[in-house]
Formats: structure tokens, C-alpha cells, sequence
């Protein structure tokens, strides 16, 4: 967790009285300091991918840092929505990155399945994980 | 009922809430970020006369008169909307309701995008989420980046960096777009760069700052700008080359770099792939407003100041009743200035004449003795918006 800690600055110091905490991100379990965001205990970590972008599954991570772009959402405590770069972390939090989801209405109207069983045939070729599926 | 409500915890607000606590006024501070400091937690740089500017031990100091003054200031509490009540306001956050006789919005500012392909990468960041992850969270943000976007505060920030023994290949422009416009405009940029001059060992841009008044001057510092960049601090600053595009697949793996025009055109087959695992993207910083616009405050627009801000007086009243402005949502100037102009806020609200008068002598003389400014036409800007105050009142 101290691969990517600036642990001594020339000038801030070095960090000392540091207290742990233990968290995890889509079912791993990893180390943070008391004081630090999810997003910066998850860079600490070597972890930048935070999400996929919900329609065409691209990966994002923070842009910001400042709350205001909300392209750090994440799921805490099964909460979607929650800005890592806002969020402290703390002990036994439960983060979930951002997922793909389905976008069936994706297509012109004119080609929307009308039931279940059409959507099913046309997503019989999707894999699973697809944006369609 | 509160007194008054402040929104942002930056040295705004936190100036402003200690104005007020010295009247006894009955005050809360609140702010998004699990700290107290806002924008000026992550600052760190060497004044002219060799003294460390240090944002954390300048927001310690701020606190600790805060607490001794009794003062509420509650963190991560988002305010989302403000209603006008018969009397007052009625603040919208994520712990309720907040009803105050008066407002001071202290919201500060944020980054303007200059997007280029490739920037919803993950390792791609604002120069500002940089420099927080490095000084606040002490985290790297990578092992070897680039900065797009050459400005005062990316100036700074690259420093900042690099203190902090973060490598970065160079600073460079973003490649023109409709979005990117003066950025990616070398003319424009070496406009800047001359001003920050003074504060980087840099002998060109030194030598280059005593001339540039001149608009031939700049323009033949760009025509002649050195192939290999001026370099800062060691640091290589281009400002006759952009980044067209952010190359990776699941993150960031590397940049395309082109050389420019004097008129800031790439020149083709110019192209260099530079590997780096983390890039910094700095369009320079406008006034965060959304809350002075939803609670009805009137707009200008002032170059100078940045962008939007909302009209208001030398005193920072706003023309709605109650409602006052302070710090970079006013207009975007150093730290410094923004901590007087709390402290003016705070005695406006609680209409200490004697302390208000003091105070604007303050913000003036801060001003003026500003180290970094953010744009040369200041003064200029702040007269604009005083005068947008009295012509709207005038009219109502």
C-alpha cells in the first residue's frame, strides 16, 4: 500500500502516526490510511480504474478530484453513486467499481424488442458482460 | 436559525466565519471535502523572498482561530439548493435543511476541461486533482507524466510535482479545438508564461518578461521559441508543441506530441509517441457558481475575473438581499486575496463599518502586492463588476 505513498517530502515532512484501515474494492481487501479519500486510498494501491462507463463499458477513473465531475462514482455499502475523490475511506467499507449495463434501448424505437423472448433472440449472439445482454 | 450560512471552507470562508464569530454572530461553515482548507490544503510554493507558501500550516492557522472562536464547521455536507424564505434562506444540504438570516457563498472555483482524444483515459487528471493527491493525500499520481496546458497554475502545480520527486517529461499545449481555443494558441499562452517569469529561474523567460509588454516581442519569442522547450526548474515548457492525442487502451500508455505554427497549426508528419502512465490536463480555473445562480443572483461575464461571476459591491454584497460572494467565485486571484476578502465578507455581514474599511484596505493592498496573478487586468475586471453591481441596482 506504500508503493505509491509519498511517505518523505522535501518539505511537508514525513508522514508519521498513520493508522490503518482495511477496506475492499469488488471483493478484495486492501489498506488505507485514516485521512485519505476511497480514491486516493485506491491510487495508493496502485488501482485507477474505478468504473466502466455504463453504456459503452470504457474504463474511467478520477478526472477532478474536486467533486464536481462525478467521474469517480462508485458503490459503497451497496450506495451507488458515492464520489471516491469526496468519500473518506474507513474501516470495512465495501466498494464496488462501476459496472456495464444493459442498454436494450439502445437501437432506433422501430427495432426495440416488443417481449422478453425477442430481446432474447436478438442478444442470442452477446456475450456475457455485453451491453446489450 | 442561523446568522448566517457559509458555504465553502476554503480561506474564504473560513476568514469570513472568524469575522463573524469575533461579532458573535451565530455561524456554520460547511463544505463537500472531509477537510477544512479547500483549494488552498494542496498549495506549496516559494514566494520571491524565499519563504515556503505551505497550505496546510496556512489552513492550521485559520482553524486553530476558528476554534478558539467557537466557530461550527461541519465537513462533507453538500448544499444542492437555496429557497428564499420571507425572511432569509432556506440551504438545501445533505444533512438537511439550514435556515439563515444570511448567506456567504464561498464555493471557490473549479478547472475548465481542455479535452483531447484520448482524456476519459484512467491516469488522465486536472493539473488540481494532481496536486491534491500529491500534497494532501500524498499519493503519486504516476511514475513519469506530461502536463497539457501551460498556465500559472500549471506552472505551479508541475512544481509542486516535482518537488514532491514526481518525474514529468514536459509541459505542452493541447492541440487546437473548439474547446481548447486560447490553450492551444501559442501567442496567447507566451502571454501568460512572461508573467509568471519572475518566479521560475528561467533566464529566457526572465530576459523575455522585461520586453514583453510588447506585442512584437512575444510574438518573436514564439516564432524563436527554443526547439528543446525553456526550460523551469530543469523542467522542459513547450509552447510550439501540442498533445494531440492520449494513447492506451485500458489506461494511459503513452502521448502523441506535434510540433506547432507560430499560429498554432500542427505541422504534419511531426508526430512523436511519448510514453508516460499519467497525464495532467490544465485549462486554467473559472468561478464555481451554480449556487449564487440557483439562489438568483445576477451574472456578468468579466475576461478578467475568469469567467461568470455574480454582480456584487467593493463590500461583496450581492444585490439580493442578504446574499453575499467572497474568494474565487468572484473572481479567480491567489489564496491570499481570496483569505482578505473573507474577512471583508465576514465584518460586511455583521456591518462593522470600522473593520469592513480596514478590510477592503487590506484586499486591495494583497492585491497589489500579489506574488502570482492570474490575470494582468485584475484591477481592471474588479471595476467592471463593481460598477455591473451599481448599474443593476440603480435599474431596480
Amino acid at each position: 500500500m506504500t508503493q505509491n505513498r509519498i511517505m518523505d517530502h522535501p518539505v511537508l515532512g514525513t508522514l508519521k502516526d498513520l493508522k490503518q484501515v482495511t477496506f475492499s474494492f469488488d471483493g478484495k481487501t486492501y489498506t488505507g490510511f485514516e485521512g485519505d479519500t476511497i480514491a486516493s486510498a485506491l491510487l495508493a494501491n496502485g488501482i485507477r480504474q474505478l468504473r466502466l462507463h455504463e453504456e459503452t463499458g470504457a474504463p474511467r477513473a478520477i478526472y477532478c478530484n474536486i467533486g464536481h465531475c462525478f467521474e469517480c462514482r462508485v458503490t459503497v455499502n451497496e450506495v451507488q453513486g458515492i464520489r471516491a475523490c469526496m468519500t473518506p475511506i474507513k474501516d470495512n467499507l465495501s466498494i464496488e467499481s462501476g459496472k456495464l449495463q444493459a442498454a436494450p434501448f439502445k437501437a432506433p424505437p422501430n427495432e426495440w424488442p416488443r417481449t422478453y423472448a425477442e430481446f432474447e433472440e436478438q442478444n442470442k449472439e452477446a456475450k456475457n458482460g455485453e451491453s446489450h445482454v | 436559525m442561523y446568522d448566517v450560512v457559509i458555504i465553502g471552507a476554503g480561506p474564504a470562508g473560513l476568514s469570513a466565519a472568524i469575522a463573524c464569530r469575533e461579532s458573535d454572530l451565530n455561524v456554520i461553515v460547511i463544505d463537500e471535502f472531509p477537510k477544512a482548507g479547500g483549494r488552498l490544503l494542496g498549495q506549496l510554493h516559494q514566494e520571491p523572498n524565499g519563504e515556503w507558501w505551505n497550505g496546510i500550516k496556512e489552513t492550521q492557522l485559520l482553524l486553530d482561530k476558528a476554534t478558539e472562536l467557537h466557530t461550527e464547521i461541519k465537513c462533507e455536507v453538500s448544499a444542492h439548493h437555496i429557497e428564499h424564505l420571507e425572511k432569509g434562506y432556506a440551504i438545501h444540504t445533505s444533512i438537511g435543511i439550514l435556515v439563515t438570516a444570511n448567506l456567504l457563498i464561498a464555493t471557490g472555483a473549479a478547472e475548465t476541461a481542455a479535452p483531447i482524444p484520448g482524456w476519459t483515459l484512467p491516469g488522465v487528471m486536472s493539473i488540481g486533482a494532481a496536486q491534491v493527491m500529491t500534497n494532501v493525500h500524498r499519493v503519486r499520481v504516476g511514475n513519469k507524466g506530461i502536463v497539457v496546458g501551460v498556465n500559472v497554475l500549471s506552472a505551479a502545480i508541475a512544481r509542486e510535482l516535482q518537488i514532491a520527486g514526481i518525474e514529468l517529461h514536459s509541459m505542452a499545449l493541447p492541440v487546437s479545438n473548439p474547446v481548447t481555443q486560447n490553450h492551444a494558441n501559442p501567442k496567447k499562452v507566451m502571454e501568460g508564461l512572461v508573467r509568471i517569469a519572475h518566479l521560475a529561474p528561467s533566464a529566457f523567460l526572465r530576459f523575455g518578461s522585461k520586453f514583453a509588454k510588447a506585442e512584437w516581442v512575444r510574438n518573436t519569442a514564439v516564432r524563436f521559441y527554443p526547439k528543446g522547450g525553456v526550460k523551469m526548474w530543469g523542467m522542459p515548457i513547450h509552447i510550439r508543441k501540442a498533445i494531440t492525442q492520449i494513447n492506451g487502451t485500458e489506461k494511459v500508455e503513452s502521448v502523441t506530441m506535434c510540433d506547432l505554427t507560430p499560429d498554432g497549426k500542427v505541422i504534419k508528419g511531426s508526430d512523436k509517441i511519448i510514453p508516460v502512465d499519467f497525464v495532467c490536463i490544465a485549462g486554467g480555473l473559472y468561478p464555481l457558481t451554480e449556487l449564487a445562480s440557483v439562489a438568483g443572483c445576477p451574472f456578468q461575464y468579466i475576461e478578467e475575473l475568469g469567467g461568470h461571476v455574480p454582480i456584487h459591491n467593493e463590500l461583496m454584497e450581492t444585490p439580493v438581499k442578504g446574499i453575499y460572494v467572497a474568494g474565487n467565485i468572484t473572481g479567480i486571484e491567489s489564496a491570499k486575496v481570496a483569505r482578505e476578502q473573507g474577512t471583508l465578507a465576514g465584518y460586511s455581514i455583521a456591518k462593522n463599518k470600522t473593520k469592513t474599511l480596514q478590510a477592503l484596505n487590506d484586499v486591495k493592498s494583497t492585491r497589489a502586492s500579489a506574488s502570482i496573478q492570474f490575470h494582468p487586468e485584475i484591477v481592471e475586471g474588479r471595476n467592471k463588476v463593481h460598477t455591473a453591481f451599481k448599474t443593476y441596482v440603480d435599474n431596480l
